[in-house]
């Protein structure tokens, strides 16, 4: 099934987080991921949605979204110019000796190490869904400890003439 | 000048025009209610929370006003829900003010605390916690402008006690802060031409209209659009009233106790214009089966009602008045003589029928009778179960917000409040509660309310001696166990019940003493009377769809 990406403005004020996450579960609608922070004005917050379903549902996700009424605006990335990210920060175990692979690997993969002990390192990684996935993949037959992700964020590219 | 927050409330509620208030008072809303002892509003003391909502509710839905009603935190705050949750359904708007704890005790399991903005988010269009008294006056601005505006629906705010009492100085700046809130009015207008494009090239076009229609009080409009383009219309049970089922045209309700003409012109159409109903599966029985050969119009206010359950060719979002007064101007007359031939063909072929049984009282007869006492005038309201679906097949209905029930949610104990605050808003009206046994005790308490207000409501207790609707499903689909659905031998003697409460009961056991018994209650009218008519207990809603099957599959259980 597709994954969507759709993104809502809404107002900042309590309960609109449990509002949304309330619609999603009351409708059954299956959200992959889910991450809401401050906008350029502190009135509003973006929320990004990362939906799996076909055209019909999105459809409904969009439109029952809309209707919230601290909802201000409600965009569907599917077909939008748009960058997207997702953040990660994973405990990796390293083992005598191995530690030198997994720093090249986080060389290039652009990443950063961001804690340091003697048996693990923590790695702060962001970019598409697809290369934390393969970053991940790799660091896998080390022992990944811990990982937490932010889900995916995005925002439209300027339109240019 | 100084205000508390008490003040601040009754001052925005009289801003609104608010002249009835429903509710009970309690320890977090003493405060206000001191406010209210000289509010210049009436303040109708209710005996049970659920009965406030379901009051504000009938009230909204008789007169088109927003609706009020206040009850304290916790265990008052819970017993609206159900309220709440019916209005919410079916699109009523009302206000819900409740009492909260303090603002520094919330979240402490505070005595009567309840998360009420939280157990009601699902059920309300929107809600609010006040956190302090400055916002108070834009707040219950939006939530009368949010409730009565767009789809309509219950909005409910919920005051800490501290809030009430806290003291603000000043004017302070009310003005609405929705960005979020646009509902949608005009219809586009290239869509409302291809709508009467269609509407033009139907040969066989049916109209299937819902309580939209009343909330945006189209009547008119819808009326001389079916006239003007010659095309029968179908109601679902909250559209009942906006066109009357007098005229020919009409084909009354559809769906599972629909009438078989209105179910076969459905699935017999080319076209199916749609307005201000949302295809319910009680109204469509099997998707696949429901207008299986028409292009579908959708008409409706919430475009997240379109396209939910079926697919359409041609969606209107916005105020169903305006766009059905536009299409009055684009379509044209047409003569359609075959299809309005097979229309009338079918009504006399598969009329609404029952049989007579000797001296024994047949809700059905006693649904036309009230029908003939009350000229068709009356505004009736029911609750749910058999009875509900005999008010909605035997009264004849031909004005809006003259048929007031709980669709969407089905709530047993709707009707008696409801009627309640439909009186007090249509003082002019004659009020008919259509109920029964099993309905009324869910919220009999509210009889002291009726009587205590000398409300002259008309109570036709359509007494089987059973949860009928429950026991024909049993009859039909469980081999006839049934299970926990008998009444008769514990019920108590209602008419003497009503004695109690003030009112008049009047006993009816054979059907010569129907009409009698409807005469003289009518000639009551210092308070409610009850009529308790022991109808035949196990007499069955027909025709029925039985779930899941298409519209057309219906059996009249005479055959
Ligand atoms: C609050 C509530 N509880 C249960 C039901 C399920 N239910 C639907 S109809 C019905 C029977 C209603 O009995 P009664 O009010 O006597 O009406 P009748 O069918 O006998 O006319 C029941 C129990 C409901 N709709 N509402
Ligand atoms: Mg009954």
């Amino acid at each position: 099934m597709q994954k969507h990406i759709i993104s809502a403005l809404v107002v900042n004020r309590p309960g609109v987080l449990a509002h949304a996450a309330g619609l999603f579960s009351a409708r059954g609608f299956n959200i992959d991921s889910l991450a809401v922070g401050e906008t350029e004005q502190p009135e509003f917050s973006r929320m990004t949605i990362v939906i799996a379903g076909d055209e019909a549902i999105l459809e409904q996700v969009r439109k029952q979204l809309d209707k919230l009424i601290d909802v201000v605006k409600v965009q569907d990335y599917s077909n939008v110019p748009h960058v997207e990210r997702d953040l990660a920060l994973i405990r990796v175990h390293t083992s005598v000796g191995r530690r030198s692979e997994i720093l090249e690997l986080v060389d290039i993969f652009r990443g950063r190490i961001v804690d340091v002990s003697r048996n693990d390192v923590m790695i702060e990684l962001s970019g598409t869904e697809e290369k934390i996935e393969a970053m991940l993949d790799l660091l896998r037959p080390y022992g990944v400890r811990e990982m937490v992700r932010t889900g995916r964020i995005a925002l439209t590219r300027s339109a240019r003439e | 000048m100084v205000r508390t927050g008490a003040k601040i409330l009754v001052e925005s509620l009289v801003e609104q025009g608010v002249e009835h208030v429903f509710g009970l008072p309690g320890g977090a809303v003493i405060a206000l209610f001191d406010e209210l002892y000289e509010a210049p509003f009436k303040i109708v003391l209710v005996r049970h929370e659920q009965g406030a909502g379901h009051m504000a509710d009938g009230y909204a839905r008789a007169t088109g006003k927003v609706g009020v009603c206040i009850a304290t935190s916790g265990p008052g705050a819970t017993n609206l829900v159900t309220a709440i949750a019916t209005a919410y359904m079916d699109s009523i708007p009302i206000v819900a003010i409740t009492g909260q704890v303090k603002t520094h005790l919330i979240g402490n399991d505070a005595f009567q605390e309840a998360d009420v903005t939280g157990i009601t988010r699902p059920a309300t269009k929107h809600n609010y916690l006040v956190k302090d008294a400055r916002e108070l006056g834009r707040i219950v601005r939006e939530a009368f402008h949010v409730a009565s505006t767009g789809r309509p629906g219950p909005v409910l705010i919920d005051l800490p006690g501290d809030v009430t009492a806290q003291e603000v100085e000043g004017e302070i700046d009310t003005a609405m802060q929705l960005p979020g809130y646009r509902p949608s009015a005009g219809g586009h207008v290239r869509q409302i031409q291809k709508a009467a494009e269609a509407i033009n090239d139907s040969e066989r076009p049916v109209l299937y209209v819902g309580g939209g229609v009343i909330t945006s009080n189209a009547s008119d409009e819808l009326r001389e659009l079916a006239r003007k383009a010659n095309t029968p219309v179908t109601t679902t049970l909250m559209g009942l009233g906006t066109f009357p089922e007098t005229e020919s045209l009409s084909l009354g309700m559809l769906g599972m106790h629909g009438t078989v003409y209105a179910n076969y012109a459905v699935t017999n159409c080319d076209l199916l214009i749609a307005v201000g109903a949302r295809f319910d599966d009680r109204v469509t029985g099997k998707l696949d089966g429901f207008a299986p050969h028409a292009r579908i119009i959708h008409v409706d206010i919430d475009p997240a009602s379109i396209g939910k359950n079926i697919e359409v060719e041609i969606p209107v979002v916005g105020d169903a008045k305006k766009i059905l007064g536009d299409l009055v101007g684009l379509v044209e007359h047409r003569q359609r003589e075959e299809w309005l031939g097979q229309i009338e063909k079918w009504k006399r072929d598969f009329p609404l029928s029952y049989g007579l049984d000797g001296d024994v009282v047949k809700p059905q007869a006693v649904i036309e009778e009230i029908y003939k006492v009350t000229d068709g005038k009356a505004l009736i309201c029911t609750d749910v179960g058999q009875h509900q679906m005999w008010a909605a097949q035997y009264y004849l209905y031909t004005e809006p917000r003259t048929m007031l029930t709980s669709g969407g949610l089905g709530t047993m104990g709707f009707g008696l409040p409801a009627s309640i605050g439909a009186q007090f808003g249509r003082s002019d009206k004659l009020v008919f509660l259509i109920t029964s046994d099993g309905s009324l005790q869910m919220n009999i308490q509210e009889m002291c309310t009726a009587a205590g207000n000398k409300l002259p409501i008309k109570i036709a207790l359509l007494n089987n001696g059973y949860l009928g609707m429950v026991r024909q499903w049993q009859e039909l689909f469980f081999n006839r166990r049934y299970s926990h659905t008998y009444l008769g031998d514990k019920n108590p003697d209602f008419g003497k019940l009503a004695e109690a409460y003030g009112a008049t009961g009047i006993l009816v056991e054979r059907m010569d003493q129907v009409r009698p018994a409807l005469e003289r209650a009518m000639e009551i009218d210092d308070g409610p009377v009850l009529m308790d008519f022991h109808t035949a207990p196990e007499e069955n809603v027909f025709p029925m769809v039985p779930t899941g099957h298409a519209i057309d599959r219906m059996f009249s259980g005479l055959a």
